[in-house]
């Protein structure tokens, strides 16, 4: 074990895996000689080359479209979205040619897109987007999203490692403020939900950096026994862990950091309205950014994302209901 | 517009072919357009019938440009394929019968019913079928590309896609990139005069094969009506993606006959300019220059023709896919399975 920031477990994972499998390449803006926007990759063209750490032409349609040109013909792509708003102009060749491939033509596409996700430091609208719910959307696309620094280098090595492509979503906020006991080595992470704090009176259910923001909320809530479930996979969405903490706990606050229409919180609502119905101690409870770009000036941000203040407080409304 | 150089290159090019091509070359390129066009005329006759769902769209009288380029390529090469391009299906291996029970949606069809017409390409013959949203092949094409130079191989990929194609972001973000990487590919612009309505002039405002110079490699403008200049192009083009000179730009210069799916009737299209082309019909001209040569076109065509009646037979008699197996296959659960080579015919690959 070692103790590694959220930040420097990506790295990990991704310097492991370029050194097991000769397949592994990185592709990104700037991430070569750089060492990319955030550092992810600081140091790694020295180690594979050029070749393995590309710095391509400022084109996310292209980094996304020819990716997956080389996945199927045998190779590994991690592609870089600086900041996973411009996922936006790589939209069409993930959801379109990537995420129908294998249902149409059984042609796997085993690309990982890292996604630079989330808000918190004055980002404005155009560096500060959750946009997983977009992916949850589109068919053969799986969407994970950790939010430690022991799950942030399983999910990846679970990530390239798989046939599928799949979208990481790694929450800026939380590369440098949050670090944690990580295994040596190469290990895998299933795509299912941990319980991050077990609990029985109510269950918040988050993932990324929200989960973070729902440990904080409820540490201590006027002395109730609160679980924090952490779904650390959107797609595939772990049903059981959602529905057994539900049985457990009876009522259900949800955090989205992303713009709450259709945000995964609502698919994890509707699944314990249709599924869980009978468990429920109280009405189902969502605390999202509301439908507004993710605005600059830090008192409009605050008012935007989901504070710890506000889970708190629905959590004693919902408590005390 | 491009007819004078046209007329300029088409003697150098028509010698250049001849040494590249036997006489059994030459019949399989009449072989692979007369299949095509079978086909097509079959499968628009199982439209009429109500058997092929949805639309049905067809490649009349752009044979040769698909057949031209796939047949220069090797058995290791890639392709996507466009949907007026079946005659590269047809080269690289993929049998009649799963061509028209793919067009009526059959679980025997290449994509077993997930999707319809010209939607498809076998994994097996080393294709990747098309998106409707044109031109996306050319940055999967790119990116075979840059797989392949980046292990060291000697390969190339080939992606087609139309003069409508070139308006959008994707074919500028390809042409950069394989610029920019110097890599081995080809890309076959097939203009084919319009994009569903709308006529070239509305299109782009110079000749989209000049482009390649602006990304720094070579363009081409090549008589897409002539099925040997098709393959001479192509096959110069492989020449120097194999040897390390880059990406090509071949412009193939052609008509579509028929409108842009069964639905549409072209009122659009000068009547002048259908009878014009037609004088240039790409079958026709191979056919000329085989009897030339002395060869029994009719022979030929009567086994083509036989070979679609027995693939319409079989296709008609396999099944439809079975409803509970619409939602499987999303996702890949085991290993990914590669992109295997495809049949490359041409006498060049045999010597």
């Amino acid at each position: 074990m070692s103790t590694l920031t959220y930040l420097q477990a990506i790295s990990s994972a991704l310097r492991d895996e370029l050194r097991a499998d000769e397949r592994v390449l990185m592709m990104g803006e700037d991430i070569g000689v750089f060492g990319g926007a955030f550092k992810v990759t600081d140091g790694f063209i020295e180690e594979f080359g050029a070749d393995r750490v590309m710095d391509t032409p400022l084109a996310e349609s292209g980094i996304i479209g020819t990716a997956i040109g080389a996945a199927v013909v045998g190779m590994r792509p991690v592609c870089e979205m600086q900041f996973s708003d411009f996922i936006s102009c790589g939209f069409d060749q993930l959801v379109n040619v990537a995420g129908k491939m294998h249902y149409r033509q059984g042609l796997a596409v085993p690309i990982t897109v890292r996604l630079p996700s989330g808000g918190g430091f004055s980002g404005g609208p155009f560096h500060s987007q959750n946009p997983e719910g977009w992916f949850m959307h589109a068919p053969g696309i799986k969407v994970v999203a950790p939010s430690t620094a022991e799950d942030a280098k399983g999910l990846l090595h679970s990530a390239i490692r798989d046939p599928n492509p799949v979208c990481y979503m790694e929450h800026k906020h939380l590369y440098r403020r949050i670090k944690g006991e990580v295994p040596e080595g190469v290990f895998e992470t299933p795509f299912t939900a941990r319980v991050a704090r077990p609990g029985s009176d109510l269950v918040v259910i988050a993932y990324g950096a929200m989960v973070h923001t729902a440990l904080e909320a409820t540490d201590d809530l006027d002395g109730a026994s609160v679980e924090v479930l952490d779904l650390r996979s959107l797609v595939p969405l772990d049903e059981d862990a959602i529905l057994d903490s539900v049985e457990r706990c009876s009522k259900v606050v949800i955090i989205d950091e992303a713009n709450v229409t259709c945000a995964a919180g609502a698919q994890v609502a509707a699944l314990i309205a249709e599924r869980a119905f009978e468990s429920l101690d109280g009405p189902v409870v969502r605390v999202a950014s509301p439908d507004v770009p993710i605005p600059f000036s830090p008192p409009l941000e605050q008012a935007v994302l989901p504070t710890v203040e506000r889970v708190r407080e629905a959590c004693r409304e919902l408590l005390a209901y | 517009m491009a007819t004078t150089k046209i007329a300029e290159t088409a003697l150098a090019t028509e010698e250049s072919a001849a040494a590249h091509l036997q006489l059994d070359d030459r019949v399989w390129l009449l072989r692979a357009m007369l299949l095509m066009r079978g086909l097509e005329e079959r499968a628009m006759m199982l439209y009429r019938q109500g058997k092929v769902p949805g639309s049905f769209y067809d490649g009349y009288g752009q044979e040769a440009v698909s057949a031209g380029a796939a047949f220069a390529m090797g058995p290791e090469d890639r392709l996507c394929v466009l949907h007026r391009d079946l005659a590269a299906h047809l080269i690289r291996g993929v049998e009649p019968a799963r061509v028209l029970a793919q067009y009526m949606g059959r679980a025997t069809g290449v994509t077993h019913g997930r999707d319809g017409n010209v939607h498809f390409g076998d994994r097996k013959v080393g294709c990747v079928g098309m998106v409707s949203m044109l031109p996306d092949m050319m940055l999967v094409a790119t990116g075979m590309a840059m797989a392949f130079k980046i292990r060291g191989e000697r390969r190339c990929a080939l992606t087609w896609f139309g003069d409508g194609s070139t308006s959008r972001g994707d074919f500028h973000e390809a042409m950069n990139w394989a610029g920019v990487q110097n890599l081995p590919v080809i890309f076959v612009l097939e203009n084919n005069q319009y994009a569903y309505s709308t006529p070239l002039d509305k299109q782009f405002a110079v000749n989209p094969v000049e482009r390649a110079a602006a990304y720094g490699f070579v363009g081409e403008t090549v008589d897409g009506n002539d099925v040997e200049a098709m393959f001479e192009a192509t096959r110069a083009a492989r020449e120097r993606a194999l040897a390390g000179e880059g990406p090509t730009l071949i412009e193939a210069v052609t008509m579509r006959m028929h409108g842009h799916a069964a639905h549409d009737d072209m009122k659009y299209v000068p009547k002048e300019q259908v009878e014009e082309w037609r004088k240039r019909d790409p079958i026709d001209r191979q056919d000329a220059r085989l009897r030339e040569l002395g060869f029994d076109v009719d022979v030929l065509r009567a086994e083509v023709k036989a070979t679609i009646d027995a693939a319409t037979e079989e296709a008609l008699a396999s099944p439809m896919p079975d409803p509970a197996t619409a939602t499987d296959g999303v996702f890949c659960e085991g290993e990914a399975e590669p992109l295997d080579d495809g049949q490359a015919p041409w006498s060049g690959f045999h010597s």
